[in-house]
């Protein structure tokens, strides 16, 4: 085991009665690296990811995030990642700040340091015009954005993103696939999944979920070498037809 | 604790931001204890009614002068043929007929006795029958005019007293009706709704992620409401007695204590419908259909419980609201304190625990 290592699963599973949902997977994520995690629509990269962010139980197995195992030691594991779910969750009818100060809160940041943060984060994003308005009026890409950077508040060790880019334009993809290099730069370790096969070809490394077992994982380059096509749709298409 | 403070400033702006949720609030409550004051009443007022008199002597006449003099009746006209009756009952404005017999003076001096026949429009039973009730009480009270000369060897002479309420008030009986109400829709729906919401808008699962705990979570969302909800009883408990004149008779220490008991119950049934629906329309349906109904008709604030038949009875036990009602109809009518009414609060006290106990349990499950 590498102490660089942020992520450690080992024969993770996960059974919903009879129905095996995530069949003892293994894999590591190394400090400052964008994994990626794919799979189609019940492949089972959702119930996995649950489990890695301390919400759902694993029925068997070993997992350990950010240096806490996820059976005993949930709660710290929620105070050391950032989590963004496929679904905008910002409050709609709270302001910009609002929700900033909000999550901070919750987050257990001190007010001076919200205020702080606050402030960073709106001029890097160009919110200062719209800082005093409610969430709900700013176009998806904005809220998308600010998301982003609401998981991200906290200083988290790992930031788990799910389906991030779900219906945004690919300015907008562009843009916010530039803040997770950032962030990633800054020692941030991301753990993304996504739909688009052009997105996995951005990440370090890409694990290829198919009925609940992780059947490939390398780096882009590697998996296209080892299934002899050009891009990362064909290797999908081709484990997923079996 | 600060993390706990700033989610409540929270949980306000959604409240104060919703017009919706404002006006079900504050306005629901004022128009709700308004419309079953004023408007909702079992009393009757000058009710219309119609006469067909026969035999027009003066016997008739007084009696006719008598009814309307009283200020439950006015008489809105005379008619002449019975045929005429069925046709003014399908106007519907008229709700009774008195018909006198013919030479009603003649038979009474002759036979000692006559007739007047008083016919209802039934389709409205209650008032129907208060109606009849009513003239029967003026026409014996005319009949002891008549015979004051005379002396009865036995008489039985009923003393009726009215208590607690007596002058058959409907308000008093929709006060306390309204309050539970009231209580029970702002805690259980409005907890139930505002639950259900994060958990639609995706937001739930970012608090279960963040290191806040669930019981906070869920009494974050809670605490706004108890407060509001005191409020709410606040603002009846005081419109019922400046503008309706409703007495509180007993403590109104006891009555808060009890409100509160009341208001942590519906909200423990708000989280247990906030556990079992995922979307707000669903929650909203569920307090309607599973609360309001069985408030309005089981829980004796508008049919009596007694006259219920024997399974509506036994089911009517498991409404926090019936033993809601007993309490605060104890305390603001008839003055009682704790110890007439500690078995019910008892009882409330055991469904909030048991509906506290449920949604523990299932929330848990629900995070497996």
């Amino acid at each position: 085991m590498k102490n660089s290592n942020v992520i450690q699963v080992d024969q993770l599973t996960k059974m919903f009665g009879d129905f095996t949902a995530v069949n003892a997977i293994t894999f590591n994520v190394e400090k400052g690296e964008i994994f990626g995690f794919l799979g189609a629509n019940g492949a089972g990269k959702t119930t996995a990811m649950k489990m890695l962010i301390g919400i759902s139980k694993p029925t068997s197995g070993k997992a350990n995030v950010a240096g806490f195992d996820v059976f005993t030691n949930a709660e710290n594991i929620k105070k050391n990642i950032g989590y963004m779910s496929q679904k905008f969750a910002l409050y709609d009818d709270l302001t910009v700040k609002e929700n900033i100060t909000f999550f901070g809160g919750i987050y257990g940041l001190t007010r001076k340091r919200i205020k702080e943060k606050a402030s960073i984060l709106i001029e890097e994003l160009g919110l200062e015009e719209v800082a005093n308005k409610l969430v709900g009026a700013l176009p998806l890409g904005w809220k998308q954005k600010l998301s982003f950077s609401v998981a991200l508040l906290h200083d988290p060790k790992i930031v788990f993103l799910d389906e991030p880019t779900g219906g945004v334009d690919p300015i907008t993809r562009r843009q916010f696939w530039e803040m997770i290099y950032k962030a990633a730069n800054q020692g941030t370790t991301v753990f993304v999944t996504t739909h688009y096969m052009d997105e996995a070809e951005y990440c370090d490394r890409v694990s290829i979920m198919v009925n609940g077992k992780i059947e490939a994982l390398d780096t882009p380059k590697k998996l296209k070498e080892q299934f002899n096509v050009d891009n990362m749709n064909d290797v999908f298409l081709k484990l997923a037809r079996g | 604790m600060k993390r706990f403070i700033g989610f409540i400033k929270k949980e306000f702006y959604h409240i104060f931001r919703d017009r919706r949720s404002l006006f079900i609030l504050f306005g629901m409550p004022i128009a709700q204890i308004m419309l079953f004051g004023f408007a909702i009443t079992n009393e009757i007022n000058n009710v219309d009614i119609a006469i067909l008199d026969h035999s027009k002597d003066t016997t008739t006449e007084e009696i006719i002068n008598k009814i309307s003099a009283s200020k439950y009746f006015s008489i809105n006209q005379f008619i002449e043929r019975e045929s005429d009756i069925e046709t003014i009952f399908k106007k519907g404005k008229v709700k009774a007929v008195l018909n006198f017999e013919k030479d009603f003076s003649k038979n009474l001096i002759k036979d000692n006795k006559a007739t007047v026949q008083i016919i209802t429009d039934a389709t409205d039973p209650n008032t129907a029958n208060t109606i009849s009730n009513y003239v029967n009480a003026i026409l014996q009270q005319y009949q002891k005019e008549l015979n004051k000369d005379i002396t009865i060897t036995y008489q039985i002479i009923p003393q009726t007293r009215m208590v607690y309420n007596p002058e058959l008030k409907s308000v008093y009986m929709f006060v306390p009706g309204v309050m539970t109400i009231i209580l029970m829709l702002v805690s259980a729906m409005m907890t139930s709704i505002s639950i259900t919401r994060e958990k639609e808008l995706g937001t739930m699962e970012i608090l279960l992620v963040s290191p806040i705990k669930p019981i906070q979570v869920i009494i974050g969302k809670v605490f706004p409401y108890i407060f509001l909800s005191i409020i709410n009883a606040i603002v009846i408990v005081v419109l019922s007695i400046f503008i309706f004149k409703m007495p509180v008779q007993g403590s109104l220490f006891l009555l808060g204590f009890e409100s509160v008991l009341f208001i942590i119950t519906s909200l423990a049934l708000g989280i247990l419908i906030s556990t079992i629906s995922a979307t707000q329309q669903t929650a909203m349906m569920i307090s309607l259909m599973g609360l309001m109904l069985p408030v309005i008709l089981l829980s004796g604030f508008i049919f009596p419980i007694s006259s219920m038949p024997l399974p509506l009875q036994v089911i009517s036990n498991i409404i926090p609201a019936k033993w809601f009602i007993i309490i605060i109809k104890g305390i603001m009518l008839k003055g009682v304190g704790i110890q007439f009414i500690w078995k019910e609060t008892l009882i409330l006290v055991g469904m909030t625990i048991f509906f506290i106990g449920l949604s523990v349990k299932k929330y848990k499950i629900r995070l497996e």
